[in-house]
């Protein structure tokens, strides 16, 4: 590839710190005094509108949206859970804050250094379907994060608890470091006693969820959202981001550049702007990753002007996932990556679901030979159709979207870097491929090998 | 070419109930494409393929493809 720009386009896009807002300089957590001086008390729930807490109608005003993947609006979900409970049925509050996204440092951060927020926002809704608990499910053994949160997070609750500020009982759990054990159905049948694999829908978790009571699963995100908007109102919300889409969001941007982190952006901003925020790019990019590591790729000059948001991500075929922008170096292969990438993703299957279990190591297979990693480059022009297939049968065909999130990613390989692929097919790799050693760019985590032989994977 | 059937012979009449696979159950015994050809195919490892909901006069057949099933993988759902 001969991209030799180092600047990434159009630098449209507006920064506000609103959940990010008021930390501490030297990186330490926003602790229960920091935290109310900057947004002060969370107002008391009592006002009640046709039938329901009247912050219900305020959150479907603000339009806040699930800001774990799924993208799906909070007050729909609310009224699914207060529907389905009742006096002897009350349900139960997951922050989920998984971040099973091994580049993601978004809900991580977020956790470590403005806690409070977070559990803000699950208290506001926690009041607003009645819920009984409270319970933080985090992921074990991230890169620093997750210990990090958690011993944020029950630092948080404890000074919640010295001020008689905590309404419902409060747990931390940490659950197992696989890939889809941050799924609702999963994360609830683990915090029944069982595994956390994905389990069959219906019924919902929103019906039978924990224990068989109604389950509100919430990214951590999404909730510190709330917290801000029972402050604010609706309104305020809209100030920032697009009509259809308001609000901020975060996004951990990493890669080819000069200070990769988490940024707080409003909805819109294009991913040149996000780029140009961490301090612009160290090397000619290759391709830029959006949304996850089952994402999707974009070539870099197509990918600067588009607005990080549902409708600018669908114009490119992507969606925005988990908030994520990741940059690949020239000097690297996007087939090679994408073949890494979607090997550890046919690992990450629960193994329950045929399409899953039998399509991903095909995928993953048919990748890597046409990476060159199985007997070196060879000519196979057939793979592009093969692997196009394959995405489509198994795309939308599990009990939950991992391998959905595969053929995406894949699909995406083969739609904007048809002729890297191509190329690759004939048996002409790029230079990137043929570099020996090849050197893996983006970060995997490395087998969870203790686990896997204690027969613990899942537990 | 059967009435109400597109250029493919696939049926266009009014929908029927929908065919749904609990992927989970599912062990690909590959009856129900046996049992209801013209809904369900198989994909290249034998899970069935459900190509759209099932035409009103092959109801019956759906019926007893779902219970056919030697797993019980397949739920019929009316949808609208």
């Amino acid at each position: 590839m001969t991209v030799t720009a180092t600047s990434a386009g159009p630098a449209t896009g507006t920064f506000t710190a609103r959940l990010l807002a008021g930390l501490p300089a030297d990186g330490r957590v926003l602790d229960i005094g920091g935290h109310l001086r900057v947004h002060g008390l969370l107002p008391e729930p009592r006002a009640h509108r046709r039938g329901e807490p009247s912050v219900i109608a305020e959150l479907e005003a603000a339009g806040l949206t699930g800001r774990g993947g799924g993208g799906y609006p909070l007050a729909a979900k609310i009224r699914a859970v207060r529907s389905a409970s009742g006096l002897t049925r009350r349900p139960v509050l997951v922050v989920n804050g998984a971040e099973s996204e091994p580049a993601s440092r978004k809900d991580s951060v977020l956790l470590a250094k403005a806690p409070h927020l977070v559990l803000d926002g699950a208290q506001v809704v926690a009041d607003a379907v009645r819920a009984r608990e409270i319970i933080v499910w985090l992921h074990r053994g991230h890169g620093g994060g997750p210990s990090g949160s958690r011993t944020a997070v029950e630092r948080a609750v404890a000074e919640r608890d010295d001020r008689g500020m905590v309404r419902q009982p409060v747990r931390v759990v940490v659950g197992p470091a696989r890939y889809v054990a941050g799924e609702a159905s999963a994360l609830a049948r683990h915090l029944s006693g069982g595994e956390a694999r994905p389990q069959t829908t219906p019924p919902r978790v929103s019906e039978r969820g924990v224990s068989g009571r109604p389950t509100l699963v919430s990214n951590a995100e999404t909730l510190a959202h709330a917290a801000l908007i029972a402050r604010h109102g609706a309104d305020w919300f809209h100030q920032v981001g697009t009509p259809e889409e308001p609000g901020t969001l975060l996004i951990t941007v990493f890669g080819a550049v000069r200070s990769p982190g988490v940024l707080e952006a409003a909805a819109g901003t294009t991913l040149g702007a996000l780029v140009h925020a961490v301090g612009a790019l160290t090397a000619p990019p290759a391709a830029v990753l959006v949304g996850g590591y089952a994402g999707g790729w974009l070539r870099p000059t197509e990918a600067w002007p588009v607005p990080y948001s549902r409708a600018g991500l669908r114009s490119v075929g992507l969606a925005p996932g988990v908030g994520l922008v990741g940059v690949l170096p020239a000097d690297r292969c996007v087939v090679v990556e994408t073949a890494r990438l979607v090997g550890w993703l046919a690992g990450e299957s629960a193994g329950q679901c045929g399409p899953c279990l039998n399509g991903l190591p095909a995928l993953s297979a048919g990748l890597r030979q046409l990476a060159g990693e199985v007997g070196r480059a060879v000519r196979a022009t057939e793979l592009p159709a093969r692997l196009a297939r394959w995405a489509g049968m198994v795309d939308g065909r599990g009990a939950c979207h991992h391998p959905d999130g595969v053929a995406a990613l894949v699909r995406s390989l083969l739609t904007h870097f048809a002729d890297d692929v191509a190329a690759h097919a004939d048996g002409r790799p790029c230079e990137a491929a043929r570099t020996v050693p090849y050197l893996g760019y983006l970060p995997l985590p490395a087998p969870d090998s203790v686990a896997r032989l204690d027969g613990a994977l899942w537990r | 070419m059967a009435l109400n059937a597109d250029a493919k012979g696939q049926w266009s009449g009014p929908a029927g109930p929908q065919l749904v696979v609990d992927w989970i159950k599912c062990e690909a015994h590959g009856l129900c494409a046996e049992l209801l050809p013209e809904v369900v195919s198989l994909d290249d490892w034998g899970y069935p393929i459900i190509r759209g909901p099932v035409p009103p006069h092959l109801e019956f057949l759906a019926n007893r493809a779902k219970a056919a099933c030697p797993v019980l993988a397949l739920r019929l759902t009316r949808t609208r």
